[in-house]
């Protein structure tokens, strides 16, 4: 069993409020191999960000085990790297410095945070930003730093909370071709969540669709695309037409059912 | 040299942002700054100098009595006349004025750290500050001279007391306006609540701080010449006061001037301050509208 990644085994999360309760989450099982590409996509409010929040320890589950290479989670985790939504960036500091507040908060040596840094500026294409205040970048450069912000410390684990979805549509495709290349070239397991079917199965080795109100899920399709993924010829492949559609009827199904 | 690295990074960056076909605003340099600054705020200062022809105007035509309202020059002359006689007394008012101002920024700022960091503290000292904050500062005044005597004790106080307020209440809604992302991402990176504190929440309640230290800063200056108004034998207030029992309207009006001086030139004095640390948040806001000088 602790061959896995991330593992969630039968977790229910609550929430409480005063004038009610929610459940977020009922009865979620998922594994996660090591090295893995897995999105998770479904509708809004499906619970999709709780699930993350529970892999990396900043919630707690009210009901079932939530463990990280065969370690219970519990209290926020370390061995892990996070991309909101939001960039999330300090706007006193520069993409780089924005970077390295990874290796401040660890007290990673300087000399190799420094190097590791300048790596992820290479991969990324950051070069030549490096000095910029993060108003003075474009969201996708942004959003960028915050990817190399949470690669710094090369984390087994990569969570990531619906990253590209601010971006417009040219800069988001930009995007996904190259996450697919750093996850290629990093070999960290990444939790992806996102609204995107298209992009859910061109990233990932397999999709888990989540239903809405409590978040359950609805099934896993295993993407057979090959490792080496061109953006416009996968598109075109018959593979990619039929993941999609099975992801988009199931999620269809899901939200008529309701 | 601080413009020429600036310039040469600039320049660096905004070829890679021709590279890149990614649109690139430069941070503007020290000489565009000042023309900034100069087309920004010709227009109170136009505003200023028409009031003072105005002003001129009203009197030269002896449109009202010459002991109600004097001349600009009379009351220039009344300063010329005794330039060490208000030297001294503007000394006084700067001293306590600054000095409460500055106890008021400490104690301002240590209490909303305190407040922020736990609740019990802030609901128990919430209703004791906003009770110091109503109560008419004119009115408690005397019973600073009572307590602390004729010096510079009670003004200091009353400059304390008003110029608190708004540092508090600035510095509590920065703390709390941290991203909470941002404070997710640094417990995965294992941060202690001290660095979080430091790295974090501290940089990004300053632009609040200086929103309230502008506030604080003409408080602080009121509240000295309010403290030298109960019972001074030194300071503006005091001139003003000893002005008025004579009569004399053109040291009245000199003490007015003097007073309203300083109160800019301190809010003038912080606004460059917050320019000089904080210089992401100043370029930030120059791309909205501007509502300071």
């Amino acid at each position: 069993m602790a061959g896995y990644a991330v593992e969630i085994d039968d977790v229910t999360v609550r929430f409480r409020s005063k004038k009610r309760d929610v459940t977020a989450l009922a009865d979620v099982t998922m594994h996660v191999e090591p090295g893995e590409f897995v999105s998770i996509v479904g509708p809004s409010g499906c619970g999709k960000s709780t699930l993350l929040k529970l892999s990396s320890g900043l919630l707690p589950a009210s009901k079932g085990d939530v463990r990280l290479f065969g370690e219970p989670v519990n209290g926020p985790r370390k061995d892990i790297g996070y991309v909101f939504q939001k960039a999330a960036l300090l706007e006193w500091r520069s993409a780089r410095k924005n970077i390295l507040l990874q290796a401040e908060m660890r007290k990673m040596p300087a000399k190799e945070a420094a190097a590791r840094a300048d790596e992820l500026i290479e991969m990324t294409g950051l070069s030549g930003f490096e000095d910029a205040l993060p108003h003075e970048l474009s969201g996708g450069m942004q959003q960028r730093v915050a990817l190399c912000r949470a690669l710094l410390h090369r984390p087994p684990v990569l969570l990531m909370d619906e990253p590209f979805g601010a971006l417009d549509a040219l800069t988001r495709e930009q995007m996904n071709v190259e996450l697919r290349r750093i996850w290629q070239e990093t070999g960290t397991t990444v939790l992806l969540v996102t609204h995107s079917i298209a992009e859910a199965v061109y990233l990932s080795d397999q999709v888990v669709m989540i239903s809405a109100r409590p978040g359950t899920v609805a099934g896993v399709v295993d993407v057979n695309l090959p490792v080496e993924r061109d953006y416009g010829p996968t598109m075109a492949e018959p593979e990619f037409a039929k993941a999609t559609r099975h992801i988009r009827d199931h999620l269809g199904a899901a939200a008529a059912a309701e | 040299m601080v413009t020429h690295t600036q310039s040469a990074r600039t320049g660096q960056r905004e070829r890679a942002g021709e590279a890149s076909g990614i649109a690139e605003r430069s941070r503007p340099g020290l000489g565009q700054r000042l023309g900034g600054f100069l087309e920004r705020s010709w227009r109170p200062f136009a505003l200023l100098a028409a009031l003072f022809v105005a002003w001129w105007g009203v009197t030269a035509a002896e449109l009202v009595e010459p002991y109600l309202v004097p001349s600009p020059g009379n009351t220039f002359d009344a300063i010329a006349a005794r330039p060490e006689y208000f030297w001294e007394h503007t000394w006084t008012t700067t001293y306590e004025t600054v000095l409460g101002f500055v106890i008021a920024i400490a104690v301002g700022v240590v209490a909303a750290v305190a407040m922020v960091q736990s609740s019990t503290l802030e609901k128990t000292l919430y209703p004791l500050l906003l009770f110091a904050q109503v109560i008419p500062k004119i009115a408690i005044a005397p019973l600073f001279v009572v307590w602390l005597g004729f010096g510079l004790g009670p003004k200091i106080l009353v400059a304390v007391l008003m110029a608190f307020f708004p540092v508090v209440i600035s510095m509590v809604t920065g703390l709390k306006s941290v991203d909470p992302e941002m404070l997710q991402l640094s417990s995965t990176m294992g941060a202690k609540s001290g660095q979080t504190f430091w790295k974090i929440r501290f940089p990004a309640s300053l632009p609040h701080l200086f929103s309230g230290l502008k506030v604080a800063a003409t408080m602080a200056v009121t509240g000295a010449v309010v403290g030298e108004f109960v019972g001074a034998d030194a300071g503006l207030g005091f001139v003003i006061l000893q002005a008025n029992g004579n009569l004399d309207t053109p040291v009245l009006f000199a003490g007015l001037l003097i007073m309203s001086l300083l109160g800019v030139l301190l809010f003038v004095l912080v606004e460059w301050l917050e320019q000089l640390l904080l210089p992401w948040h100043a370029s930030r806001r120059d791309e909205g509208a501007s509502t300071t000088l």
